[in-house]
């Protein structure tokens, strides 16, 4: 038995049946972070205390012949976006490069409530800005399938760690494609749950109207086990929705066949590599076999998604971080002479490029004599975008459409170009921006055998309908 | 060009950000770019349009009330300590680059 090969059900049986332990299997992790994760750098800090302190807890359990819990001994990590109390969390950042919260996440702490063991904090781009994890203010992440490829981003560390055994499970945060796009890079699974779905209490904000935290798992199966672990209301998050959480896993087994699953000519144009085309195409085939009648939708307003996103998003994050100022918490600049000096050079020193860029482009989109041509224009056409989903899913209980429309790229290939690295999101920020769920599922390598990600929509809410499209996928479909 | 080296360092000035020479040419390049493509959003009309600040206002909300009443699962009665008890002293200060025993300390904030 490889044990870190191993899927939630199959490592927490073993335990349960006592056939390893979780003590067991905490090593076997750590030994192959040892081995893998130099080259890699998908970790930023191990909690190794915290993961034997959890690991004991549930051997116990299982030595006293008690059931586990759902993710009993489940080894997982944390992208380093979600706070963790007693452990350093940078978001990637040099500004909070020593930063350690006095509270945990509460998508940390449900999932340790169910029983997972965290293994350690995960690399991203900073302040989960980016779509390479070349945005780390620390080291690059490179993709465990081929390491002179970028693993996507913001949650490059999360993707690498699930796709290279060096976690059974991930957490991620997606606000413009962050938990899709690495998914499909590397190879794995990853989940946009609906805006509200989960609690953001913990999670150092982006932009809140778009922020989310979800699942990189190595199965359907296993993303809908987390998912129903860190969904449901929770008081200390207000966006945080009441409404009731579907068992996802029982709900997996349905039948799919006659599904209305629709098709966006928009998320097949320009741009997308034939390659990519082809084995979504392919994905699609493989639903119609599975009697899910296919529909032809228009979702018109798609071109304008990245410009709307990238005036909403960066204006909530130049409002978002204006409270790094060093003064509470985080880097402070050394020698300064005032406080406006302090605030200045702190920021200056602390942010990293695109972190500032972003910061300058929505402080320019919300300063005055602008705010109506860029904000506010941007807000309506948010609404243009998300009545389209509204139409679409009056005639389909599904979209299906590419997750990226290229396989991962170079690392070094766009950094120096922004608004390439931007469109790398074409296809995934439309759901962050409509709230709708989303989960992005490997379909097929390039000729280069590169991963090809394939990604199912979802109305809001209805995370239980794309979860089963896509487990009847991959347990039929390859 | 949308953006002159002098609004440049205007917003950066809003922004709290004090950038070096080189990083405010780079800026100056990014920002046009980035803003000429978002450009294509005025080709939209959207004069009938309501802006949406949020998914919850139209989602998860109870369509049938109005206003706040809408968002009335997101509240709750106010209590003496909050849902979780006020940080320790010390722990509140823990992570301040500059503390001392009870306050966050500053440089200067007027100049004599």
């Amino acid at each position: 038995m490889e044990l870190t090969a191993l899927t939630i059900d199959a490592a927490r049986s073993a335990i349960e049946e006592r056939k390893t332990t979780s003590m067991a299997l905490v090593e076997s992790f750590y030994e192959r972070i040892q081995k893998e994760d130099g080259e890699i750098g998908a970790f930023l800090t191990l909690t190794k205390e915290r993961a034997i302190e959890q690991a004991d807890r549930i051997d116990r359990m299982a030595a006293e012949g008690r059931p586990l819990p759902p993710l009993g001994g489940v080894p997982a990590a944390i992208k380093d976006v979600m706070c963790t109390r007693g452990v350093r969390t940078t978001a990637g950042s040099k500004i909070l490069g020593n930063f350690v919260p006095p509270y945990d996440c509460t998508a940390v702490a449900r999932l340790e409530a169910a029983g997972a063991v965290v293994l350690g904090k995960l690399n991203c781009d900073e302040f989960a800005m980016g779509s390479s994890n070349e945005n780390s203010a620390f080291r690059p992440v490179r993709n465990p399938r081929d390491k002179t490829r970028v693993p996507g981003g913001s949650s490059g560390g999360s993707a690498a760690a699930v796709a290279a055994d060096m976690a059974v499970a991930a957490l991620g945060s997606d606000t413009g494609g962050s938990i899709r796009q690495p998914a499909a890079f590397c190879g794995v699974v990853g989940v946009l749950p609906t805006y509200g779905r989960v609690s953001r209490y913990g999670l150092i904000a982006f932009a809140s109207s778009l922020d989310h935290i979800g699942p990189l798992t190595k199965t359907v199966k296993d993303a809908a086990l987390v998912l129903r672990t860190i969904a449901g209301r929770d008081p200390m998050d207000a966006t945080s929705a009441e409404v009731p959480v579907p068992d996802y896993v029982a709900e997996l087994e349905k039948p799919v066949g006659g599904l209305k699953v629709g098709v966006a000519k928009e998320y097949f144009g320009e741009g997308l590599e034939p390659e990519i085309r082809k084995a979504v195409e392919d994905g699609i085939q493989v639903l119609a076999k599975l009697g899910c009648e296919m529909v032809e939708v228009s979702l018109p307003h798609s071109e304008y998604a990245i410009p709307t996103y990238y005036i909403v998003a960066t204006a909530e994050a130049s409002s978002n971080l204006a409270r790094f100022d060093g003064v509470r918490y985080g880097y402070r600049a050394k020698g300064v002479r005032t406080l406006s000096d302090m605030y200045r050079r702190s920021r200056d020193e602390g942010f990293g490029a695109e972190a500032k860029r972003r910061i300058m482009l929505g402080t320019y989109a919300l300063s005055a004599g602008y705010y109506d041509a860029y904000y506010l224009k941007a807000q309506k056409v948010r609404t243009l975008l998300t009545r389209d989903f509204d139409e679409a899913f009056k005639k389909v209980d599904a979209i299906v459409t590419p997750t990226t429309p290229t396989a991962a790229f170079k690392l070094g290939e766009k950094v120096d170009d922004p608004l390439a690295m931007y469109l790398a999101d074409i296809y995934t920020v439309t759901a962050d921006l409509a709230g709708i769920p989303g989960i992005s599922i490997p379909c097929g390598r390039t000729r280069e055998n590169l991963p090809i990600g394939m990604q199912i929509l979802g109305r809001h809410f209805d995370e239980a309908t794309i979860l089963r499209l896509a487990h009847a996928f991959e347990t039929h479909g390859s | 060009m949308k953006v002159s080296d002098k609004e440049v360092r205007y917003v950066a000035d809003l922004a709290n950000l004090e950038l070096t020479e080189e990083e405010s040419a780079r800026m100056l390049r990014d920002l046009n770019s980035i803003l000429d493509y978002v450009d294509s959003l005025s080709r939209l009309n959207t004069d009938n349009v309501e802006p949406m600040a949020q998914v919850s206002e139209r989602y998860g909300v109870d369509q049938s009330k109005q206003g706040s009443d809408r968002f009335a699962y997101a509240s709750r009665e106010d209590i003496l300590y909050g849902l979780r008890k006020s940080l320790p002293h010390e722990e509140a200060l823990a992570n301040a680059p500059e503390p001392d025993e009870n306050f966050f300390q500053v440089p200067k904030v007027i100049e004599r």
